[in-house]
């Protein structure tokens, strides 16, 4: 049902995320954000079971802002990546796993971009592009053909419209908005919005 | 309850004729805390203030249970729950929607039991302070307790602190205490309904899920009145037009859905505070739509 998708270039990362907060075959909510800023830098995407997501992300992320509080520098895309997948698996054998899959996209000053993609089972990969959710199906082969390391920021978002179109096209459920955020040396940037009208 | 509380009156929780700590061992049993500040995601020593015997179902003694970690006193998600006399249904229709003149709350009156209704003059619709109401959906036993729980919890707030909780706050408050009965039978939806600082629509699930909006529709009904509430549903409608769509949404999903029924409530929240309408009985309702559209066709034929 949810979407989420990530795109790694030279100096930045773009992601995106649908926008619609479904319970059972109603849309509740048309313009529901699914990224949750962890730091100036950092960008969790969380998708999952109702309660989860939103109890897990804020939890990473009051986590990731205390360590800032209590050490004076944030922590960097790669160990905030590593610690999410350590408590969430920590949690998996537990009596009450969290059941969220995520994409941490962040920019390190001295490593560069990064996206880390993330599922239930607490398995990490650091990837240049992921997607999740059914759509990621139907988009996985778009990026494979036309991802190159070297995109440029407008190119990234040239190759996300397709992802869109072609979820528009061939993906049974509705998803006919996306927030779209980049994250790059500057800090995070909002995009605008996709929205796709009717096939 | 909630004076209680303030009076730190404690009452010794532990002989149940329910169940018997001492399967559970002399560990150290934790003291219902009234305060909720201590909540940690772990959810495992604190209790959310709720009181003990809340948490544990009657269980049969079972060595699974007794092996379980003594920290944790939330129901296991596969517990062997007491085996109900009937099935539990989660009938109703309820909705909420925000616009120029406040925030408009109505639901049904039905409590259904499977196929019977169990009684047809319920109310979903419950004031938790002057600012804020709370329509419910789920399990109406479920509902009225944490209902009665958010409402204490809330007035000790404004005992403790002097001022009055944000409504965004409360409906935190409110999933972070529920969290804890994720995975067991409990099934509570409420929608938040209030004014501070503007009107406010928060939707809160037992499922965990916390959603501010514009308009939400909760319960079997609900796909009904969003059909009647998407096409007519603007900011800019008058107060007497948004009672009377609230109430034909409400009409036309008790009309389809055989768990929704009976008479609506109807709530109007602004910043003066809430103001109930008469309860009105959707069969005359009935009667008059028909004659209105048997008027129609006649017109139509003339």
């Amino acid at each position: 049902m949810e979407y989420l998708i990530g795109i790694q270039g030279p100096d930045f990362v773009l992601v995106a995320a649908d926008n619609v907060a479904a319970s059972s075959i109603i849309q509740m909510k048309h313009d529901y954000d699914k990224m949750f800023k962890l730091s100036e830098k950092i960008l969790l995407l969380c998708v999952g079971e109702a309660g989860d997501t939103v109890q897990f992300a804020e939890y990473i992320q009051k986590n990731v802002q205390l360590y800032k509080m209590r050490n004076g520098y944030e922590l960097s895309p790669a160990a905030a990546a590593n610690f999410t997948r350590k408590n969430l698996a920590d949690y998996l054998r537990s009596r009450t796993p969290y059941h969220v899959n995520l994409l941490l996209a962040g920019y390190d000053d001295t490593d560069g971009p990064g996206l880390y993609y993330m599922d239930y089972l607490s398995s990490l990969a650091k990837a240049p592009f992921a997607a999740h959710g059914y759509g990621a199906y139907l988009t996985l082969s778009i990026l494979d053909r036309y991802y190159r390391p070297d995109l440029s920021r407008d190119e990234a978002v040239d190759l996300l419209k397709k992802c869109a179109e072609e979820l528009n096209k061939r993906f049974i459920l509705n998803l006919p908005s996306f927030t779209v955020r980049l994250i790059d040396k500057e800090g995070i940037h909002d995009l605008e919005k996709l929205t796709l009208g009717a096939k | 309850m909630a004076l209680e509380d303030v009076c730190s009156f404690k009452e010794r929780p532990v002989q149940h004729k329910w169940f018997s700590f001492s399967s559970l061992g002399d560990a150290a049993i934790p003291f219902p805390k009234s305060d909720y500040y201590n909540l940690r995601l772990e959810t495992s020593e604190n209790n959310c203030g709720v009181p003990l015997h809340f948490f544990i179902p009657p269980l049969p003694h079972s060595s699974s249970f007794i092996n379980r970690p003594l920290s944790s006193f939330c129901p296991p998600k596969n517990s062997m729950t007491v085996q109900r006399p009937f099935r539990l249904a989660h009938g109703t229709t309820t909705l909420g929607f925000i616009f120029q003149g406040g925030v408009i709350a109505a639901a049904d009156t039905r409590a259904s039991a499977g196929g019977l209704v169990a009684c047809p003059a319920v109310h979903k619709i419950t004031p938790i302070h002057s600012h804020l109401v709370v329509t419910s959906s789920g399990s109406g036993a479920d509902c009225m307790l944490w209902e009665r729980i958010l409402i204490r919890e809330i007035r000790l707030y404004q005992l403790r602190h002097g001022h009055r909780l944000s409504i965004r706050a409360t409906a935190k408050l409110l999933s972070s205490m529920l969290h804890p009965f994720k995975g067991t039978e409990m099934c509570v939806a409420l929608t938040l309904c209030g004014w501070d600082n503007g009107p406010k629509l928060i939707y809160v699930c037992s499922d965990g899920a916390r959603l501010q909006g514009d308009v939400f529709s909760v319960g079997s009904g609900s796909p009904y009145a969003y059909g009647v509430l998407d096409r007519e549903l603007r900011w800019s409608l008058s107060k007497g037009e948004a009672i009377s769509l609230a109430r034909e949404a409400v009409f036309r999903a008790t009309h389809r859905d055989a768990y929704s029924g009976n008479n609506v409530d109807l709530f109007h929240i602004t910043a003066q505070g809430w103001s109930q309408r008469k309860r009105e009985d959707l069969k005359e309702e009935y009667y008059r739509d028909k004659e209105k559209k048997g008027k129609k066709k006649n017109d139509k034929l003339k």
